[in-house]
């Protein structure tokens, strides 16, 4: 067995690492990657069964009145915004602003609250249950998948403001931040997914 | 090879049927030369013997396939085993004892040989499989008729349409009769769960399923019974599932066709058995039977209108002989355990009764 | 507890004082908490194991009890319900419950020590998915105290799943369970994934990862993608069954194929995801019999990735008699006799390694020897039934149960036995008894092959899956016989397994740390390893570091008993993706009770959605939430919070 000392002949010159969970040094970075890749694919399945659905009942299958906008556009346009601020947030955690992650992480709670709320009007709002017919049952599951994701992610969110409200977290130890942006970034995504299936496509046929 | 290796095993197993297991390879090793026409015949539901042009090119398929991929075990097993003994052998004196290595070339060329002859031969079944597809897609000629078949938990229910005369239409069960050398289309549907609707010795399977409604065909070129079973499994009963297809000759297809479109016939007058058996019959079993020309007219169960032309009964699970139907009729849980059909509250003389009125269903 | 934000990692020997340290900081406290509370990945792979290999013997039970029903026409030891009960559990229990976990175990135990590192990237997430797939496996076999277990096949067909043919919690529990299971398969995929990616042995660049690490891997990331599908499968059942939703009914415009198309687009990928680690484990085992590196390795590699990709383009040669379109039926049926191609490359590639090598004949290589030849077998059935117009006559007969059986014990059993004879030592520190395991190779082999070898005749004599009897007249008897012996024998078989476990447990020949004078990492440290697995971290620059020197191939030398001291405690090295570069010291966590907590919130919380307990669910939904907080609370000791040390 080999007993070279380990500069002499291996190509490694390993100099000053890093210790501990810092940006993608840390294996949660990569374990939230790979939440998000499998969340993903269950969306596509989700999104497949509406598609399948559609594919195969025919032109019955859609509700007669066309999809409104008037809460899912504002609903949409807050999503998008609360990724906006919850970067903000991070960028402010990044420089060691405390004041600016916890404000980042307060605004995002509250955009992705009234998300919630108006989704939850929305759905009173239709004139068909989950146990109406399929386009209900596919409508009423898929949105309610979505919804909760977004909860997840509050959940996510509130535990971060805790954390950092505690005052754990410096400029640079602050994965536990980088890691659970990414997954509300990721909901904001699936819902553009979601929001062009059931709003945009009906008026696309 | 087999035969011996099992001669030797039975010892486990109770001595009585030690006689029933040394006839048994032999009947089936005869079995593909034995026409399978007859429902007789040792293996009923064998298809690489078949007696339709759709079964007969899927059998040849099937063959070919079997045959390439029996050599291609045998092949690579005797590789392996001579591998093993070419080279001498080493062994391991005790654990840890370190062992030659070495690094021989050559290794790849198997790979490159190996797969250009794998890539060869799947080509080849790529193109037979589809050539065979093709032809069993659709019939040469356009059928004359269609069955509509409905599969439902645990029977099968059959309805004659003649394309040029809607009344010439009527419903039997479990047992078809079709035309010898004709194609017949077979519409499926289904009244509660996934079926799939299968006549070995004639055609490959075709999934009955609720919500749509699926298409075949089949042609017998031969006179005969064809056995045949659902496929998917569809719960409790599914084990007892059958159906059976007589090919007739076209007249005699022509003369069932004829005789199933009439009612069944009057109780005679002064019958006493027979009128206790069909009021019975209506009270007991007619909210789910029907026999047309009289008022039971239920649609749960199978139309009992010709029932004596039929060889078997409950999906033919058991034969039609007088003493199968009485058991049937007084304990169907017994015979088929969970079967839609309850058992009767019935006394020994109304029993007794409705089975002879049953008996003049012909 | 503050940590420095960088440090420069010492090189060093192996000493006693230090493997003492090392021994404090790694070793499982004692007692109940221990049991609980560990994350050696060590103890997690054999508890993976064991629990697999019960559930092997529970399923194997179930099916020499169908095999007294069917040994003869018309007999009535069982009745039709309990038969279906039994071939549904016999289902789940081989292909979600042992045959995935039992690989698991494997990877978990030799994961980080093929890998030259201390334990999984997320050791807690280990325990986590130990913790959840032995609470979803007996919850699922709950259902049997009830009398209620799952009676529609593994594959669970709709509508007949539905609350209107299937009222009872039969299917509940095996819809809930699976979406319970899936959370293990899911998060351990995830933890393969991250720690081959991100913690190796420096130097272990892709191209000198073992091939169990390749087909554990690729099979992870194919987990990722295929098991939302079937966890959504069944939950959409739920749905159906519990608030009346519409997606498999047809009364409310729901399809029942929707469920075959969820399903299969999952379980085919499932297939290979329960054979390709075992393949995989076959390709590092066998050469170390033969002699030489394996033949080919690249090329095994890709065919590995290959099959996997493929595998999820065929699943609707599963449906090929549902009346799907003629040039549907045409692409599917093409595209499944290509994943034969990769297949044939895996094949050659293990014959050419015997044909070169000298080989060295012991258990474990009759049992690769034997699993080659069952895999040419159940792949060549495989192609038969590729063959869209023969599989219209071979679907759902026992052609098809003769295959599947080829492919799961033949390719994983076999593999995994060979596997077990091979790493045995290395997780006991004892050997097995060749001399048992001769007895316990051939009876198993003739034993399975007496089974269901004349299987595939039961088939093509037309016999249909899945049915509880047959008549007399079907000619299925002495078939039906001859597989029933042939089981009982294969049963004997594996008992003797057990046998021989025992004997060895208790008075084995001691192994050492490389009794089969093997050249990959695991083999050099202690049999069996101590908790941290390395005391210092090894240096790899070869395919093959225990044999580089022999085989004269490498340009630098693997350095094992030199190499990086991480000693400030629990720590290991994060490396780059490609080469394996170091890249950061991580903090490893101690022994934590939480992932234990967290799945008994979720065992109940699956359990009062079964039986309807709304409320104690949404609290049992609280709690498990509450629970991960807790558990994934930033600790200093973990390098997570912020520290006061600068330089």
């Amino acid at each position: 067995m080999s007993e070279l000392p380990l500069d002499s002949r291996a190509p490694l010159n390993i100099g000053r690492l890093p210790i501990g969970s810092i940006g993608r040094a840390a294996n949660g970075w990569w374990g939230m990657m790979m939440l998000v890749v499998t969340e993903s694919s269950l969306f596509v399945y989700l999104l497949f069964a509406y598609y399948y659905f559609a594919a195969r009942s025919g032109p019955g299958f859609l509700p007669e009145a066309l999809p409104s906008f008037h809460l899912s556009g504002p609903g949409t346009a807050i999503l998008i915004a609360s990724s906006v601020t919850l970067w903000f947030g991070q960028r402010g955690a990044r420089r060691g602003s405390r004041a600016q992650l916890l404000a980042g992480l307060l605004v995002t709670i509250a955009l992705g609250a009234l998300f919630v709320g108006l989704q939850i009007f929305e759905w009173s709002e239709k004139p068909y249950t989950i146990a109406s017919h399929a386009y209900g049952s596919a409508f009423f599951t898929i949105t309610g998948f979505h919804m909760a994701h977004v909860v997840a992610g509050l959940g996510i969110l509130l535990a971060l403001a805790l954390w950092s409200g505690l005052g754990a977290f410096d400029e640079r130890r602050m994965s536990a931040v980088d890691i659970g942006t990414i997954y509300w970034h990721f909901v904001d995504a699936v819902w553009l997914a979601v929001f062009f299936t059931f709003y945009i496509t009906p008026y696309l046929r | 090879m087999m035969e011996r290796l099992w001669n030797r095993k039975p010892s486990i197993q109770a001595p009585r049927i030690v006689g029933r297991l040394a006839l048994a390879p032999l009947l089936a090793l005869a079995s593909p030369a034995i026409a399978a026409s007859e429902e007789s015949t040792s293996a009923p539901m064998y298809y690489l013997k078949t007696f339709g042009p759709k079964g007969d090119i899927t059998a040849s398929l099937t063959w070919g396939l079997l045959a390439i991929a029996a050599g291609v075990s045998v092949l690579m097993s005797v590789l392996v085993i001579v591998a093993m003994f070419r080279n001498g052998r080493s062994s391991m004196a005790t654990p840890g004892s370190p062992l030659p290595i070495a690094h021989p070339p050559g290794g790849h060329r198997w790979i490159y040989l190996g797969l250009a002859l794998t890539t060869l031969v799947l080509i080849a079944l790529v193109i037979w499989t589809m050539d065979v597809l093709a032809e069993i897609d659709e019939p040469a000629g356009e059928p004359a008729f269609t069955i509509e078949v409905t599969g439902q938990q645990w029977w099968w229910e059959a309805r004659y349409v003649d394309p040029d005369d809607p009344s010439r239409s009527f419903v039997t069960a479990n047992e078809l009769h079709i035309p010898v050398g004709e194609p017949v289309r077979i519409t499926l549907a289904s009244r509660d769960v996934i079926h799939s609707f299968w006549v070995p010795a004639l055609a490959g399977k075709t999934d009955v399923i609720p919500g749509q409604t699926n298409e075949t065909w089949l042609q017998a070129d031969r006179e005969g019974v064809y056995r045949g079973q659902c496929a998917e499994y569809c719960g409790l009963q599914h084990a007892h599932m059958a159906l059976r297809i007589f090919a007739d000759a076209p007249e005699a297809f022509q003369a069932w066709w004829d005789h199933q479109l009439e009612p069944a016939d009057e109780v005679p007058e002064g019958s006493e058995l027979l009128a206790v058996g069909e009021r019975q019959f209506r009270l007991q079993c007619g909210a789910c039977h029907a026999v047309r020309g009289t008022l039971a007219g239920g649609e749960a169960g199978p139309d009992l209108t010709h029932l004596m032309d039929r060889t078997t009964i409950a999906s033919v699970t058991l034969p039609n002989t007088p003493g199968h139907l009485s058991g049937w009729i007084a304990d169907p849980q017994h015979q088929k355990p969970g079967t839609t059909m309850p058992n009767p509250d019935l006394s020994g003389p109304e029993l007794n009764a409705i089975r002879h009125y049953l008996e003049t269903l012909d | 507890m503050a940590v420095d934000y960088q440090k420069r990692p010492e090189a060093g020997y192996v000493t006693k004082e230090l493997e003492a340290k090392l021994h404090k900081m790694w070793e499982t406290k004692p007692g109940l908490f221990g049991v609980i509370a560990t994350v050696d990945h060590k103890v997690i792979g054999i508890r993976y194991i064991v629990t697999a290999f019960a559930f092997l013997v529970v399923g194997g039970l179930q099916a020499l009890l169908m095999r007294l029903q069917l040994a003869q026409p018309d007999q009535t030891i069982l009745t039709p319900e309990q038969y279906n009960q039994l071939f549904s559990m016999h289902g789940i229990t081989m292909i979600f419950l042992y045959a995935l976990p039992i690989l698991s175990g494997f990877s978990n135990y030799l994961f980080p020590l093929l890998l030259g590192t201390r334990d999984m990237a997320f050791p807690r997430l280990n325990a986590f998915s130990y913790w959840v797939y032995l609470a979803s496996g007996l919850f699922m076999y709950a259902s049997f105290l009830i009398g209620q277990a799952p009676n529609n096949g593994w594959f669970n067909y709709a509508p007949y799943a539905l609350k209107p043919f299937n009222p009872g919690l039969n299917m509940d529990f095996y819809a809930l369970g699976m979406v319970f299971f899936g959370i293990s398969t899911t998060v351990g995929a995830a933890n393969f994934v991250v720690t081959v990616m991100r913690n190796r042995a420096p130097g272990m660049s892709i191209n000198r990862l073992p091939i169990m690490i390749w087909g554990t891997t690729t099979v992870s990331v194919g987990i990722l993608l295929a098991n939302p599908a079937v966890s959504l499968a069944f939950f959409l059942l739920w749905l159906d069954r519990q608030f009346g939703t519409h997606f498999y009914d047809t009364a409310g415009g729901g399809q029942p194929l929707l469920w075959q198309h969820l399903f299969w687009i999952f379980a085919h990928p499932w297939v290979y995801i329960i054979v390709l680690p075992a393949m995989g484990m076959v390709s590092d085992a066998l050469p170390v019999f033969c002699r030489r590196p394996l033949v080919a390795y690249t090329l095994v590699i890709l065919a590995t990735i290959t099959t996997m990709l493929l595998g999820f383009g065929v699943w609707v040669h599963h449906m090929f008699a549902t009346g799907i379109p003629f040039l549907s039926m045409s692409y599917f049926s093409g595209a499944s006799f290509i994943i034969t191609i990769p297949s044939a490359i895996a094949t050659f590639a293990w014959i050419a390694t015997i044909w070169t090598g000298r080989v060295v004949v012991t258990t474990a290589f009759l049992y690769f020897a034997g699993f080659i030849s069952m895999f040419v077998i159940g792949g060549v059935s495989g192609v038969v039934t590729a063959s869209v117009a023969a599989d219209l006559q071979l679907h759902d007969t026992y052609f098809v149960v003769a295959h599947i059986h080829y492919v799961l014990i033949g390719i994983n059993l076999f593999g995994v036995l060979g596997g077990l004879y091979f790493w045995f030592p290395k997780m006991s520190g004892k050997m097995l008894s060749e001399r048992l395991g001769r007895w316990n190779f051939w009876l198993t082999f003739l034993g399975f092959n007496l089974a269901f070898l004349p299987m595939h005749w039961t088939g093509l004599l037309g016999m249909p899956r899945r049915i509880y009897t047959y008549p007399e007249g079907a000619g299925w008897s002495w078939v039906n016989m001859l597989t029933t012996v042939g089981s009982f024998i294969l049963a004997f078989g594996i008992l003797l397994l057990f046998v021989n476990v025992w004997m060895s447990l208790r008075r084995g020949v001691a192994a050492g740390a490389n009794p089969w004078d093997a050249p990959s990492l695991e083999w050099a440290t202690a049999s069996p390893p101590p908790a941290y697995n390395f005391t210092v971290m090894p240096v790899v620059a070869s395919r093959h570091p225990l044999w580089e020197d022999r085989l004269g191939e490498s340009e630098g030398h693997s350095s094992i008993e030199r190499g990086l001291i991480l000693d400030d405690g629990k720590e290991m090295l994060a490396t780059s993706v490609i080469d394996a570069a170091p890249r950061a010291i991580l903090k490893m966590p101690e022994d934590d009770p939480w992932p234990f907590l967290v799945t008994l919130a979720m065992t109940l919380g699956f359990t009062a959605l079964l039986l309807h307990w709304w409320w104690i669910g949404l609290a049992a939904g609280v709690a498990t939430l509450l629970g991960c907080v807790f558990w994934l609370w930033p600790r200093g000791d973990l390098a997570q919070t912020k520290g006061t040390a600068h330089e």
